[in-house]
């Protein structure tokens, strides 16, 4: 049975600007929210929006995300006619090729969306955090018999230069292209989402593949090379929210932005974002835990005060110990007497009796996974 | 473990929980905010290294079956074995009442297997424990029966089975007994035997008109077959009455013994249910408690149980009770000594509250 639209996920980035985060593992395997790691929100929006066949490119430090994904059933995604397919770079007869760029990455697996034989194919960066049923935008592509249709969302005109920017006209047309401008012609930037009719698809990335002064990306060599051949190119507008977690300031106030009365997004209703779990009890709240506008997950034993946070998995916090508007990740110990402020603690730390992890505003502190932090031998108790 | 394989009885008498299980056995009793009374027994059973479990199914079949579904989130969807479904038979004429007839009707499942022992646990008693040890123990004694048991570590107004042993660990009494005093041997409903002698006993207590397993297959045949006795020294809780649910929940939240069920052994499995994590607002309070992912909770909660998706509004107070699934209580509501069963509602400023030692029960889909 044919395919009819095939998702590709781009998860090959290191994610450089996540520093310590994504020394071990790859960015769309960041843990996130509590619960999910950021390559959930795409692969629960393909599952969700009845796209069951999903290529993940794979490349920088892939280990823990392979092993994250496993077959695809946490997402509902292990089907007879289907499935999660993990796709590193591989070795041919003339020679092995990294991923050089996001549209050389899918131009090496054509082969692969050959073989699936789609109608039209997905391509989503693994980098964002939102809901999104991508059936609407495959619908409005049929529609508008576009070639080719990019996912857009306004932005506030202050930030619009940040992004690459669509400008369409009134029935939805892409006219125009500019990236990172200085000053922007319209607010609508590109998601990084993008719907082709495959065999249109395949023409541009061979192309693009022959021409050796292309950097092989999607955003600066393919869209504006189709552009420039007056191609069908369609702007599907997004409302809702959508955040970028590239940074560890902007990761560290996406988890923030969980914790409002009413979060951003349903994180339990009907679109259920889907995460591969461990078996867990619920978590143990102790006689003298103070937990107030915060998250927290299963496994976990809190006896101390947590306020403004977001709380993973097997976390344990001692019953002296504060921790304030900090995201605190898997099994990570927080001992007596700790002072944990505006920070991030990823997986398996331990922060010793007496430590103190304090960030601010703008400079948000970071403990690596694995890593001990002993008290300061001249601690001085925070005001 | 590969020689053993496992049966797990859903049949209870439960006429002193009735409330609880007017439409589930005692096994599919929701427990510790994310479990069923079932998940302890069966999740001993595959971490000992069980793969071929056979679930003797009682009347009330449904929840059980939409818990348990293929087996997978206990690692029994499997190609060879995994988990089989045992109903009851299906022309019932009501003579020989009781689970014996269930095992009768079912030895074909048992003697198609290959397994060289077989283990019987009940769905309706809380431990976490690895079998392996009880069948060393098994072969080291040359028993022809290994019963486990547990010292009782407080009286108990529960019916159950006592023990007495000799030194050697042999089994010199069993006895049915309507309560349970401190220190007493009390069977944990875990049987350790080869498959013939299950069959051979099933078989002829059976054919010879008995009703129960215990009664008739073991207590009448001790002076053929020597029975040993197996002591299992973690946690233990009988659910077998409203008293012995409420009290085993309360257990839960004593941190040595979360630890001891949850932490320090191998993983208790339930059905998955992929939740969002608990939303903990400005305005909530909780202390000495149990919740579960997907509660949303802007009240005060002290020494309870919230099961997931349960909406702790602001101004409410629960205390010392048992809130199950996408429960919702209101602003300003109270709870105090009770167990909601799930989907109950109790609306604003509504009070129930039940005495310590009797809690107040209300039944699913109740609005209050």
């Amino acid at each position: 049975m044919k395919t009819s639209c095939l998702a590709m996920i781009l998860a090959g980035g290191q994610g450089s600007r996540l520093g310590v985060l994504t020394k071990k593992i790859a960015k769309p395997a960041v843990p996130f929210g509590g619960k999910y790691r950021i390559i959930d929100f795409p692969l629960s929006n393909c599952a969700n929006s009845g796209i069951h066949r999903v290529g993940v490119l794979t490349q920088y430090r892939p280990l823990e995300l392979h092993n994250y994904l496993g077959n695809g059933s946490a997402w509902d995604l292990d089907r007879k006619d289907g499935g999660v397919f993990i796709l590193p770079p591989y070795a041919r007869e003339k020679g092995a090729d990294w991923y050089k760029g996001t549209a050389d990455a899918i131009y090496q697996n054509l082969n692969f969306i050959e073989a699936a034989d789609p109608a039209y194919v997905l391509v989503l960066s693994g980098d964002h955090i939102y809901t999104m049923d991508y059936s609407w935008m495959l619908d409005a592509h049929k529609q508008n018999k576009a070639e080719a249709t990019i996912g857009v969302i306004e932005v506030p005109w202050t930030e619009a230069p940040r992004f690459g920017i669509m400008n369409m006209d009134t029935a939805g047309r892409i006219v125009d292209f500019e990236e990172k401008p200085k000053k922007p012609k319209s607010n609508f930037a590109s998601m990084g989402i993008y719907v082709f009719t495959t065999s249109f698809l395949q023409r541009y990335l061979e192309a693009d593949a022959k021409n050796s002064h292309s950097s092989h990306d999607f955003g600066k060599d393919i869209i504006p090379r189709m552009l420039a051949d007056q191609a069908r190119l369609f702007a599907y507008s997004f409302e809702g929210y959508w955040k970028d977690v590239g940074t560890i300031e902007s990761l560290w106030q996406a988890n923030m932005d969980l914790l409002q009365d009413k979060p951003p997004f349903e994180m339990d209703g009907e679109w259920r974002i889907h995460s591969s779990n461990l078996s867990l009890p619920p978590h143990y709240m102790g006689p003298e835990a103070r937990v107030t506008s915060s998250l927290v997950n299963e496994g976990s034993v809190i006896l101390g005060e947590v306020e403004n946070s977001v709380i993973f998995p097997g976390v344990r916090i001692a019953r002296t110990a504060r921790v304030h508007n900090s995201v605190v990740m898997p099994f990570t110990t927080i001992g007596e007497g700790t002072l944990v402020e505006h920070a991030i603690v990823a997986q398996n730390c331990v922060i010793a009796g007496g430590a103190q992890v304090i960030g601010k505003p703008g400079a948000v502190k970071v403990v690596p996974e694995g890593e001990t932090v002993a008290a300061a031998a001249n601690n001085q108790q925070a005001g | 473990m590969k020689s053993v394989m496992g049966l797990v009885n859903l049949q209870k008498k439960d006429t002193l929980i009735k409330e609880l299980t007017e439409n589930r056995p005692i096994a599919s009793i929701p427990f510790a905010g994310r479990y069923r009374i079932i998940d302890f027994a069966l999740s001993s059973m595959v971490n000992s290294g069980i793969g071929n479990v056979g679930v003797l199914l009682p009347e009330k079949s449904r929840s059980v079956l939409d818990h348990l579904r293929s087996g997978k989130d206990w690692d029994l969807a499997r190609h060879h074995d995994g988990l089989c479904y045992l109903p009851p038979p299906i022309t019932d004429d009501g003579t020989q009442p009781g689970n014996l007839k269930n095992c009768y009707y079912n030895l074909d499942f048992i003697n198609h297997s290959t397994e060289k022992y077989i283990l019987l646990a009940n769905g309706s008693v809380i431990y976490n424990m690895d079998f392996s040890n009880v069948l060393r123990f098994h072969q080291n004694t040359g028993a022809d029966i290994t019963m486990v048991y547990n010292v009782a570590s407080r009286d108990d107004p529960g019916a159950g089975v006592v023990l007495e042993t000799a030194e050697n660990g042999l089994v010199t009494d069993i006895a049915l007994k309507p309560a349970i005093r401190e220190d007493e041997k009390v069977s944990m409903c875990v049987y350790l035997m080869t498959r013939q002698v299950f069959i051979d006993l099933v078989r002829d207590a059976f054919e010879h008109g008995g009703c129960d397993f215990l009664l008739d297959a073991v207590m009448r045949q001790t002076k053929d077959y020597t029975v040993y006795g197996y002591a299992h020294d973690g946690y233990v809780a009988r659910i077998t009455s409203t008293i012995s649910y409420y009290q085993a929940s309360m257990d839960v939240l004593e941190p040595e013994v979360w630890e001891e069920l949850f932490l320090r052994q191998a993983s208790v499995y339930t059905k998955i249910k992929d939740r969002a994590p608990v939303q903990y607002k400005e305005t909530a309070r909780v202390t000495n408690s149990l919740v579960a992912n997907g509660c949303i909770v802007r009240g005060e909660v002290d020494h309870s149980i919230l099961f997931r998706g349960v909406e702790i509004e602001k101004g409410v107070k629960v205390k010392n009770s048992i809130i199950m699934q996408c429960c919702v209580l209101q602003q300003n509501a109270l709870a105090e000594n009770v167990i909601c069963d799930k989907n109950v509602v109790i609306t604003r400023d509504k009070w129930l509250k039940g005495a310590p030692n009797y809690p107040l029960i209300v039944g699913k889909n109740i609005v209050i």
